[in-house]
């Protein structure tokens, strides 16, 4: 009994010490930035140090250009996640149950899922010009991809028991995919959305780098045109900042959504 | 009769999809849409010769080392950190960071710290593609198998022989997993650096024939870029079916089991 007690503490214990080294790391890191240019390790003009990074990016706060280009990459990436794990998922369930047409669409599948989504760059130009549609079609493109394949998995991944379980109870089809394919597949449609919303970051920016559409890739092209630095630095940082606020919060949904799951379960016993 | 029926099912689609393309785009006169047959010509014409050697092989090239420079340093980097509780501890929020980085933001940083050489857009492809391969390693490692860790140590394995036989050949599976999602990023972060900071390779190339409206020889290096995809995601599944053979024996062992 006593040893069961003395359990919890000992964990919030470890706990604490890896939060503790975490943060001296992040410390750590951003010190060994600020002082590398200082003493000259890397060139000064082209790596500043990370309190002027920090400074210009408070400036940028202030400025009304920085928000509206915030606002369209994240309305650029939203869109375009969107239209992905909803066609993603549609195709993937259509897939997923027909076992022939998942057979005649598999080679095609594997020759179209490679091709780099930036091959379509010229394309898109000429097709669309710098607009935020040509972004969208790379951004579509690529996240598609991520989702269709994962739902695919989660749907053919259908315990036989249960699928005949529910033929058993002569459940219809539509109580056939709200409680026979869908809790089964959930966990995969997850997963797609995890890596769809981060392929379609990358491809948001890379669209707005390359092709110029409006938004924070195009304010970081701008800046290095102009060799406003300090601007380019402080817009990586942000660009960052947005993918790890957007990988937080979908893996906190993720484990709210799959919270009765047996993997998520198992995960909470264990930290 | 089966042998027979799979195979159609396999080649169906495509065929089917690419007559349609050929047939249906024949005669085209839309000038951005040009015949699958004015494409395939200009491809000939376009991408064999001096123009292989010297606007492909350079950016394969360059491909090809950084992303092996990303899997080494990945996975030595992996293993190191794997292996200790408290350097874990203490990187794993930087690490977590740095991974998060959109990786064609880096494009603008490069060029600004090293001009738009070989150098920059192989720096690029590793800094872009690292992260895959040394989270996973980290994972690997951490996750071998207890029981094998216990008999190395009985045994005394340690040193090299345990590096190569317990910790790199329990993390191997997971390591592979990371290669292959650097490959298509490896792929990307090559197009998009020559495409922004450069006067030559495959993604300067083709950009500079949209900009030339040369609108077939466009949509030809639209098709090599996407043959090149096809090709090295093809050739990383025999590497990997090599290299992991038996762990998908293993595996394939205990489902029958």
């Amino acid at each position: 009994m006593v040893a069961v007690a003395a359990r919890p503490p000992r964990v919030t214990g470890r706990r604490f010490r890896s939060v503790t080294l975490g943060a001296a790391g992040l410390l750590g890191f951003a010190l060994v930035l600020e002082v590398a240019p200082r003493i000259g390790i890397v060139p000064i003009d082209f790596a500043p140090p990370t309190s002027q990074i920090l400074v210009t990016l408070a400036d940028q706060l202030g400025q009304e250009s920085f928000w509206t280009a915030l606002l369209r990459t994240l309305g650029t990436w939203a869109n375009g996640l969107l239209i992905a794990v909803v066609a993603g998922t549609a195709v993937g369930v259509l897939l997923g149950s027909l076992p022939l047409l998942h057979a005649a669409t598999a080679t095609t599948v594997e020759f179209l899922r490679p091709i780099p989504s930036v091959a379509l760059i010229p394309l898109v130009i000429v097709l669309y010009g710098p607009t935020v549609r040509s972004t969208l079609v790379l951004v579509v493109y690529a996240a598609f991809w991520q989702m269709m394949v994962q739902v695919v998995h989660g749907v053919v991944d259908v315990d036989p028991i249960a699928r005949d379980t529910a033929r058993s109870f002569r459940l219809g089809p539509w109580a056939r995919v709200r409680y026979v394919i869908w809790p089964s597949a959930l966990p995969y449609v997850m997963t797609g959305i995890r890596l769809a919303a981060a392929v379609a970051l990358i491809l948001t920016v890379t669209g707005e780098l390359v092709i110029g559409s409006p938004g924070l890739g195009k304010e970081i092209d701008n800046a290095q045109q102009s060799n406003a630095v300090r601007v380019v630095y402080a817009l990586i940082v942000v660009t960052g900042i947005l993918g790890v606020l957007i990988n937080v919060v979908i893996r906190q949904v993720e484990r709210r959504v799959l919270a009765w799951h047996p993997s998520a379960r198992a995960e909470a016993v264990v930290r | 009769m089966r042998f027979l029926l799979r195979a159609l099912l396999a080649v169906g689609l495509p065929v089917v999809l690419v007559a349609a393309w050929w047939f249906g785009s024949a005669g085209s006169q839309d000038f951005y849409w040009p015949s699958l047959s004015t494409i395939v010509d200009a491809f000939g014409r376009t991408w064999t010769g001096a123009m292989f050697t010297e606007q492909v092989f350079p950016s394969l090239w360059r491909l090809l080392v950084g992303y092996l420079l990303a899997v080494v340093v990945g996975v030595a980097l992996g293993v190191l950190i794997g292996t200790f509780r408290s350097v874990r501890s203490l990187l794993e929020p930087v690490l977590e960071f740095l991974r998060a980085f959109p990786p064609p933001v880096l494009v603008p940083a490069a060029i600004l710290l090293s001009g738009i050489g070989d150098r920059t857009k192989i720096l690029v492809i590793v800094f872009g593609c690292v992260w895959p391969v040394l989270l996973n390693t980290i994972e690997g490692v951490r996750g071998r198998d207890e029981v094998l860790s216990d008999t190395c140590r009985t045994y005394r394995v340690t040193g090299l022989l345990r590096l190569r036989h317990l910790v790199l050949r329990a993390a191997s599976p997971q390591i592979v997993t990371g290669a292959r999602q650097a490959l298509p990023l490896a792929i990307i972060l090559m197009v998009i650096s020559e495409m922004m900071a450069a006067n030559e390779g495959l993604g300067f190339t083709v950009l500079q024939f949209q900009r030339g409206f040369q609108i077939p020889e466009m949509w030809s290096g639209v098709l090599l870029l996407g043959v090149i995809g096809i090709v090295l995601s093809l050739l990383f599944r025999v590497a990997e079916r090599s290299l992991l053979g038996w762990y998908h024996g293993q595996r394939a062992g205990q489902r029958e089991w």
